[in-house]
């Protein structure tokens, strides 16, 4: 079992980052992940809102030379919510290019790339082989697993998939994905609508807390996105995952050190510290949140469970 | 040409939770009505809701007798591991004889199209297709012929997307409504471990808790989470998170971040929903009890048949329902629901 663990390569990802920031602040992020961090592939592109892809358009090319030159490969991830003519009409452009990647997010890129080589996002509903299976007669190469995935389902979901020319992704570390809505609800905080937002969003790098009626901290808003209030934090099960056969390892990125927590993860791909030493290095960053796996025990997502690896 | 000839006569698509549910909406004058089994192959798995075998295929005869249809939600996504419970769903719908399954799993349409080429395929709104390609997609892989759409599209994109696409639209007209995209929210396994997607359930009871103070304002907990508070005057909602109020850093007070708790009622876009190329208009409310079935179902099918000929359609009697209780046309009225 082990030999065959170590005979497959753990790649860490970087996926797009979810969340408003400034076109520069975005630039130097990704400027810094290329010359510093040890990831193999990162994910790249509006995946929320329509409105602000044209923000980022000027820096794009850029951005994605520079990750290119640091020996990174790069994927362009699509919309995860696809409705109006506009939304269709960006998928539409980001599949028109033949020589980029793209991830999806929504089945309507799926009409334009079949056929072609492609990745599967963690907002598509992909749960089991059968699927798989659909997705990657179209030519999917790899899928990244919805967030909720129990670990029973992602085991049962490689040992099939393995045959199938698909690598298998899930996210390791940053705040759950947990809803879409037709709604931007950064907007609805500020009394505003979708069309009339001015881009409040921009003001919450990480999203924007809500608290239950007894203060609680419970959930984080970005624009159309629900996201969890803590952070995902699966360095305790990165052995399992890399023994049940996932080979990609997913980081969201955040405000937070995004260099420190990929060279954290990478260290204990490679067996080179153990997950205490991790873990402890990760409670250092001081995230302004606690970390959860429930998804991944079949637990309430929320909740902290004891790895069997620790 | 008349108002009446723009018009095509849609289907009126009914909601049964029970066999005796089944049955009043057929009485009360359903085109169809939509069921599922009694385990986590349909979005409404709630205990003491849902068909045996046996209940379905005598519902059927029951259904088929009186010209209305069937049509079995096998409408969640199943986890590796557990695929064989939902073939089996499908494998029984075609065996019985429903007039369509109701999916939204990729390889439960693929196994559906497959095995039994002849079943009737309608994409459940759990599938969440909201673009004309979107659309296209499943009706060319799987051969679907029925989109049930999104909740979140304007009744004039209806319209256009029904340019765009090869198959039936069904559309929501009544009942319950949640804030999130269909299919793509996982709140309630957030706090309860208990997924909408994979297990077909939201909110569970088991989680729900009420806890009065000494003031008698009532607390409604969904597991660890408070979701909302009431006076001891209000009537208090169900815990849903989507329907929760909360704090966030641009109010003072508390608010509901997603939306109040309404109800969707689209009785005055009736017309509207028939003109854009609606086949098939759906009532929510497999949870419902009988009588409320009975009033809805009997109040839709007098308003469809009252347009269809030319005069006004009646909405008096659905006040009953929403009576005391907020609606909404949600996103179909215009863009600035969003």
């Amino acid at each position: 079992m082990e030999i065959a663990v170590q005979a497959r390569t753990s790649e860490l990802t970087l996926g797009p980052v979810l969340f408003n920031w400034n076109p520069e602040r975005w630039r130097d992020f990704y400027f810094r992940i290329a010359d510093e961090a040890p990831v193999g592939c990162v994910y790249l592109g509006e995946v929320i809102c329509f409105k602000r892809a044209p923000l980022f358009e000027p820096q794009f090319e850029a951005v994605a030379a520079r990750l290119t030159a640091a020996g990174k490969s790069v994927v362009v991830s699509t919309l995860a919510e696809v409705m109006s003519k506009q939304e269709c009409q960006l998928v539409e452009g980001v599949c028109a290019d033949r020589a980029a990647m793209v991830e999806v997010n929504d089945v309507s890129a799926l009409l334009h790339l079949r056929g072609r080589p492609h990745h599967i996002g963690p907002f598509m509903n992909v749960y089991n082989e059968r699927t798989v299976a659909v997705l990657a007669r179209g030519g999917a190469r790899n899928i990244c697993l919805p967030a909720e995935m129990p670990a029973a389902a992602i085991g049962a979901l490689c040992a099939e998939t393995a045959k199938l020319g698909v690598s298998v992704e899930t996210q390791v570390f940053g705040r759950l994905p947990l809803a879409l809505s037709a709604r931007c609800y950064h907007a609805r905080a500020h009394g505003r609508s979708k069309d009339s937002c001015k881009f409040i969003c921009e003001n919450d790098p990480d999203g924007m807390p809500l608290h239950t009626l007894e203060d609680q901290p419970f959930l984080a808003v970005n624009g159309i996105q629900t996201l969890s209030h803590d952070y995902l934090n699966l360095i305790g099960e990165l052995a399992d995952l890399q023994t049940m056969g996932i080979t990609r390892f997913r980081l969201s990125p955040h405000s937070c050190d995004m260099v420190k927590v990929a060279a954290i993860f990478r260290a204990v791909l490679d067996r080179r510290i153990a997950v205490p030493e991790a873990a402890a290095q990760l409670d250092a960053l001081k995230l302004d949140a606690p970390f959860s796996n429930g998804f991944y025990y079949g637990k309430p997502g929320h909740s902290w469970n004891r790895a069997s690896t620790h | 040409m008349t108002e009446a000839q723009a018009y095509q006569r849609p289907e009126l698509v009914c909601p049964a939770g029970t066999p005796a549910a089944l049955r009043t909406a057929v009485d009360a004058g359903a085109d169809a009505v939509y069921c599922g089994l009694q385990n986590e192959t349909n979005a409404r798995n709630f205990p003491g809701l849902n068909f045996t075998p046996a209940e379905l295929e005598q519902s059927l005869s029951y259904a088929h007798a009186r010209n209305a249809k069937v049509l079995l939600a096998v409408n969640t996504f199943p986890p590796a591991g557990r695929f064989a419970l939902w073939g089996e769903a499908v494998d029984r719908a075609a065996r019985l004889g429903v007039d369509a399954v109701i999916v939204a799993d990729m390889g439960v349409a693929e196994y559906a199209a497959r095995r039994h080429p002849k079943l009737r395929l309608h994409l459940s709104v759990q599938a969440g297709a909201s673009s004309p390609e979107a659309i296209r997609f499943y009706c060319e892989a799987f051969g679907v012929k029925r989109v049930v759409l999104p909740r979140m599209l304007t009744v004039a994109e209806i319209a256009d997307l029904h340019r765009q696409i090869p198959c039936e639209i069904e559309a929501f007209i009544f009942g319950n409504i949640g804030m999130m995209a269909e299919g793509r929210c996982s709140l309630s396994n957030y706090v309860t471990g208990a997924s909408t997607n994979m297990d077909g359930v939201c909110s569970p009871a088991a989680d729900v808790h009420y806890e009065e103070d000494a003031e008698r304002n009532l607390t409604t907990r969904l597991g660890p989470f408070a979701i909302d508070c009431f006076a001891r005057a209000e009537s208090a909602g169900y815990p849903t998170i989507c329907k929760g109020r909360y704090f966030c850093s641009a109010k003072n007070d508390a608010y509901y971040a997603f939306e109040e708790p309404v109800s969707l009622n689209l009785s005055a876009l009736l017309p509207d929903l028939m003109r854009a190329g609606v086949t098939a208009l759906k009532i929510e409310g497999r949870q419902r009890s009988r009588a409320y079935v009975k009033s809805v179902v009997s109040a839709f099918r007098n308003a469809v048949d009252d347009l269809m000929e030319g005069r006004e359609a009646a909405f008096a009697s659905l006040l009953a329902l929403t009576e005391g209780r907020r609606e909404t046309q949600g996103a179909f009225a215009g863009k600035r629901w969003r």
